[in-house]
Order: structure tokens, then C-alpha cells, then sequence
């Protein structure tokens, strides 16, 4: 493979790198005939990322012969070839990248002002494609913004928070840190953002839902919405579904996806989720007292011998969704799981390449993998 | 000045003095060679030359004129001594370095001596502060034994080229391998570092090489470690001489211009690696 970027579309090369390194240690790349596909999956394999950039996205852009020609390398790598992104845009004219099977090589070669010339060869190993199956087109919920409203709200978080819960209703959306169960009550600070339907290019939700994901995954995809102008759209379902955030452009679009918490995986996490679930119908003005004493009221509950369940609303629709993942993908999952994982819902693991999962838009009618543990509430219901 | 104040037999029993009023264009150029504790001051009627080696392998000189000084008095064709060159710069710095225009700490620095200390007198906002070093007998320096005669290649570089390719160096990589040839790559650095090797490659006709003078192709290999601690005067510098002589030997010569627009020297010498085969 032989590309070259030009002007600004190394800064966004050199961004979505960055990008992925808020993810996982490890690159993907896989280039096809349909352009350039940048990936990375975090160690819990959590999340997951992915650049798609189009053969329009360079100058040049040659494709292997070897049409099921990929490989990994250390992100930090890469990272290092781009390292000072502010100089990047003044200095670099031109970046081609190469990638030389014979020799395992891959050569990143940046032509600067002056006629300075940086090349760097770095060593890179095969490996099998990675692909998640997700499907943005199956999640019922959809929500598009401008990078500027997410970056403004997430802001309000502090950088050490790992999760964060959003839930929505018919016209408005609730940001809201996560809290450990088993957190001191006298230490956690609860901080809540309210945000309504009119702040978003795209609102649409057709049934109220509560998710929790990781948020350091979520500023690695704000940051490269942000320096590139373009909106960001979410796409979730239910608890335990992973939440996909996409940003697309014309020549190139961006997959992140974040496995969020099932409700199943801890009884009071079921409770605490259920009894947030009231906050959507008060009056915006009172949101905050209420909260507090949906926080009270969830302590109280804790402390109560087994587990109690707030009634479900009769008008909420019921999903019904089939799981149909193979065994091998299932044993896989397991084995790969580590021990005291929260996030419980694996969506993807190393598919054998096939001509249709090349497409530059992955889609897939195969629905999500879940836990053993949800497979059986399944059967029982 | 209140320094002014001192009595005429005092000065008299220095051998050697030299006054600054801005002691920030002392302790700059200092601070671009203070890898290691201990400085060998060499004082002559040209200037001061202060030195600092590491193993024998690298040399660093600082060289302050004469004229840079608003007095410079010298009794003897030589004057040498030793300091810990880490408790200078701390005295230099004692009234906490201020950086604000119009604030600067003057300086008088005398030695009246062999065994005797170096004596520092500052002075700002009326303020003076005296502070006595004491001396060592001077190492004797090692002669690199660098001439112009034997150079076998010499660039000259406007700094900011180098200063970014020397800030994206691998530091991973255990050596810096430099490269100078009449033909391409002309001037090459090379590192070979955990994620691969990595090539910075200049132009030899373009506005950041003010000379080129490459005689034949030559490879040479530097410890890392060893050219670390020059990046510090790299980036005071505006310009810098790269020069191997027929043995390999690595002489960078900083330009550095101080706070008033006066020229000082920073130079450093630098033995190679193991031989290098040609790639």
C-alpha cells in the first residue's frame, strides 16, 4: 500500500491517530480497496474505534494487491511520528505512508518546509482483521449534536471520573456521574447536567432509557469531532447494549463503540437504576431536589434485606431481541473476559475475513453478544 | 552603585575581576553546560572559558568575552580555578532569577587566588548580597585535539531546524547517528530506537543551512546520553557549526546571543561510538 495525504488532512490523520490512542495500546490497519481503516479496541475490549478514510481522503492512494493484507503496531509508535500536532499544521506538506509486507515495514515519511525530510520505519506483526458487529441502524434511540454542546457539557466532569450515566426521555437528555454502589455516601459528589431536545440537530427517542459508559473513551472521540468541525451522532438502545457514536465527513467517517452497563449485572445497580427512572416525568425546575431524594431513597433501599423492584411503566414498549451469537464467538468471549469485569456486554471479537465485512460501513444483522447471565433472564421471561 | 563603595586596597589583592550588570547573561549561558557539579574556569585578557566534562567523552566550553563585561580586570596571563558549578548558578539565581524587564541583579565577581574563594557580589534594588565559593585546583581538561585543519565535514544550521528535529528524537534509541555527505542524503540524523528507526533528513540548499562544506561521506554514531545535555544551549542558541574531524570526533558550536544582543560561544565535543557499518 502506498498513500499520501496533503495540507490539512495529515493534522486530521494525525488527530485520529490521537484519537485512538485514548482507546487502546495497539493500531490496526487494514487497507482496502475502498480506502484506509485505522482501529483500536481497549484491553477489556470495551471499546472499540474506527477510522474509515476514503481513497478521496489522499492525494494518492494505491491499495495492496493482497487484498486480505493487514497488521498491528504500538500506538505509541505512530503517536510519536506526529507528536507535536501544533507544528504538524505549520510545518508538513506531505505525509505518505507505506507499507511494505515483504519486509514487515511500515514507513511513514513526512515532507516538510524546507525540504526537511522525516522518515520513519516501524516494525509492525499480522494479524487477524478486527471488526465489531454493531449496527447503528437497529438502535432506537438517536441523538446528533454540534461537538461544541458535548464538549461544554463533559467539561462539568472531572477528568478522574470513569463512568457516566446518561439517560433520556421523550424531550430532554440527563448527564449524570455514575456512582459505585459501594462508594462512600459521605464522599461522592453528584453532579447532574440537564440538557433539552432543542439543543440537539437530531432528537430522536422512542423509548426512555438509561445507559452508563466510559467517558474517557467519549473525549477521545470529542476531541477529533471538535478540531473538525463536524457533529456527532449517538446511537443507543437499552442497558447493556453498547452505544455507538459516529462522525462522518465526506471522505472519511468514525466508529466509536462503548459497551454500557446491563442492569442485570448487579441487582442494586437494577435499583438504583429503576428508581432514577421517575426523574423523567418532573418538572424541569425541580430536577435537583428530586434527585437528591431519589439518592436518598436509593440508599434507603439498599440497606433493605434482598432486592426490591419498582414497578416498570406499562407504557414503556417492551424490546424483545434475539441472541443469536455462535458458541465459538461466545467461548471467545468468556476466555478474553477479565475477572471482575462491570461491563458485561461483548459485541465483538476477531472475525475471519470475509468479502462482506469489508464494506466501508459495517453492517450486520447479527445482533450483539450478551452474558450467559442474559441469555437465561432471556429464557426465563 | 553601592559595589562601587568598595575600598581601593580591596580590589587591589584580586587577581582577577569581572563585573556584569545583568548577571542573568552570566548564568544563562552557564546553565546551557551545567550537566555536571564541577566547572573549570580558565580566565585570560580574551575572556572566561568555562569547561564541563563528562567521562572523558563529552567536553562542553562556554566562552564569555572580554568584552561582554562592563569591567574586566585579569593580573596574570592565566588564571585558573575549579567550582561547583551548581552552587554558582544558585548564587547567580539568588534573588529568584526575576525575568521582569528592568529588574536584573548586577554582578561582581573577584578571586584573589590560588586557594582562595570566588567571591560573588550582587547587588539589586539596593540590595547586596556577597557570597564566597570556595576553589579547587583545576583538573587539567582533556584536549580533544580538534583543528580546523583536520575537519572533514561542517554545516552550518539556522537552530530552529534542529531544535524541533532534536525535540522529536527517540530517546529510546541508545545512539545518534549522523550522517554528512557531498551527495544525498547531505546531512542525516538517525535514531534506532523500541518502535524502529527514524531518519531526519536536510536539504543542503535550502534557508536553514547557511554553509554546507562536505568533503566525502561520513557515518558516525553518538551516545544519546552524551548529546542530551547539549540541547539545553541549542535552545538559547541561533545558530550552530556541526563539524567531524577525519576521526569521527562531533564539534557543535552554539551562537547564543544574551539579553543585550551580545555574542557568546557554547561548545561542545563529543567522542563517537563503536564503528559504524554502512547501512
Amino acid at each position: 500500500m502506498d498513500c499520501v495525504a496533503t495540507g490539512a488532512n495529515v493534522k486530521v490523520l494525525a488527530k485520529a491517530i490521537h484519537s485512538l490512542s485514548r482507546i487502546g495500546e495497539e493500531l490496526y490497519l487494514e487497507p482496502v480497496d475502498d480506502g484506509l481503516a485505522l482501529r483500536s479496541v481497549n484491553s477489556s475490549r470495551s471499546a472499540f474505534a474506527s477510522f474509515q478514510l476514503s481513497p478521496l481522503f489522499f492525494q494518492r492512494y494505491q491499495a495492496p494487491t493482497d487484498q486480505s493484507f493487514r497488521c498491528k503496531m504500538p500506538i505509541k509508535s505512530v503517536q510519536a511520528v506526529f507528536k507535536s500536532l501544533s507544528s504538524l499544521e505549520r510545518s508538513v506538506e506531505k505525509c505518505r505512508i507505506q507499507l511494505n509486507s515483504e519486509k514487515s515495514r511500515l514507513t511513514i515519511t513526512l515532507h516538510c518546509k524546507h525540504g526537511l525530510l522525516k522518515t520513519h520505519n516501524l516494525s509492525f506483526q499480522d494479524c487477524e482483521s478486527l471488526q465489531a458487529v454493531f449496527d447503528k441502524e437497529s438502535c432506537t434511540n438517536v441523538l446528533q449534536a454540534q461537538p461544541r454542546l458535548m464538549v461544554d457539557t463533559v467539561l462539568h466532569f472531572p477528568p478522574s471520573l470513569e463512568e457516566v450515566n446518561l439517560s433520556v426521555s421523550s424531550d430532554r437528555v440527563w448527564l449524570r456521574n455514575h456512582v459505585e454502589d459501594d462508594a462512600d455516601s459521605s464522599r461522592a459528589m453528584m453532579t447532574e447536567l440537564c440538557l433539552s431536545s432543542e439543543e440537539f440537530d437530531h432528537f430522536a427517542i422512542s423509548s426512555q432509557t438509561s445507559i452508563t459508559f466510559c467517558l474517557k473513551e467519549l473525549r477521545g472521540l470529542l476531541g477529533f469531532a471538535e478540531s473538525s468541525c463536524l457533529p456527532i451522532s449517538m446511537y443507543f438502545d437499552e442497558p447493556g447494549s453498547p452505544v455507538i457514536l459516529n462522525v462522518t465527513d465526506s471522505v472519511l467517517e468514525a466508529n466509536f463503540v462503548l459497551a454500557t452497563l446491563s442492569e442485570d449485572s448487579h441487582s442494586k445497580n437494577h435499583v438504583n437504576s429503576n428508581t432514577k427512572r421517575p426523574d423523567a416525568e418532573q418538572p424541569p425546575d425541580d430536577f435537583m431536589s428530586d434527585d437528591m431524594d431519589s439518592f436518598l431513597i436509593a440508599m434507603e433501599t439498599s440497606e433493605l434485606p434482598g432486592p426490591s423492584h419498582v414497578p416498570t411503566s406499562p407504557l414503556q414498549p417492551i424490546n424483545n431481541r434475539k441472541h443469536s451469537a455462535s458458541d465459538d464467538e461466545e467461548e471467545e468471549a468468556l476466555a478474553e473476559r477479565p475477572p471482575n469485569k462491570k461491563f458485561c456486554s461483548l459485541f465483538f471479537g476477531s472475525v475471519l475475513p470475509t468479502p462482506s465485512l469489508t464494506n466501508q460501513t459495517i453492517q450486520s444483522q447479527e445482533v450483539l453478544a450478551s452474558d450467559s447471565e442474559d441469555e437465561n433472564q432471556t429464557e426465563t421471561s | 552603585m553601592p559595589l562601587s563603595t568598595q575600598s581601593q586596597s580591596d580590589v587591589d589583592q584580586y587577581i582577577l575581576i569581572a563585573s556584569l550588570d545583568n548577571a542573568r547573561n552570566l548564568s544563562n549561558i552557564l546553565k546551557a553546560i551545567s550537566f555536571k557539579d564541577h566547572a573549570i574556569f580558565n580566565a585570560t585578557q580574551n575572556g572566561l572559558k568555562v569547561t564541563v566534562e563528562d567521562s572523558k567523552c563529552l567536553q562542553a566550553n562556554a566562552f564569555i568575552q572580554a568584552d561582554i563585561f562592563q569591567e574586566y580586570i585579569i593580573k596574570e596571563d592565566a588564571v585558573g580555578f575549579q567550582v561547583n558549578l551548581t552552587v554558582l548558578l544558585d548564587c547567580l539565581t539568588i534573588f529568584g532569577g526575576s525575568t521582569v524587564p528592568g529588574v536584573c541583579t548586577a554582578l561582581r565577581m573577584c578571586y584573589n587566588g590560588y586557594g582562595y574563594p570566588l567571591t560573588l557580589f550582587l547587588e539589586e534594588g539596593g540590595v547586596v548580597t556577597v557570597c564566597k565559593i570556595n576553589t579547587q585546583e583545576p583538573e587539567e581538561p582533556i584536549d580533544f585535539d580538534f583543528c580546523s585543519t583536520n575537519v572533514t565535514n561542517k554545516v552550518i544550521l539556522q537552530s530552529d531546524s534542529l531544535k524541533e528535529a532534536f525535540s522529536e528524537l527517540d530517546m529510546t534509541s541508545e545512539v545518534l547517528q549522523i550522517t554528512m555527505s557531498p551527495s544525498h542524503p547531505y546531512f542525516r540524523l538517525s535514531t534506532f530506537g523500541n518502535s524502529g528507526n527514524a531518519h531526519y533528513d536536510y536539504p543542503k540548499d535550502s534557508d536553514m543551512m547557511e554553509l554546507f562544506q562536505c568533503t566525502k561521506i561520513q557515518t558516525n554514531r553518538y551516545k544519546m546520553s552524551l548529546l542530551k545535555p547539549s540541547t539545553k544551549a541549542l535552545a538559547l542558541s541561533c545558530k550552530v557549526s556541526v563539524r567531524t574531524d577525519s576521526r569521527g570526533f562531533l564539534s557543535l558550536q552554539y551562537l547564543v546571543r544574551n539579553d543585550d544582543g551580545q555574542i557568546c560561544f557554547v561548545e561542545y565535543y563529543c567522542c563517537p561510538d563503536e564503528e559504524v557499518e554502512e547501512e
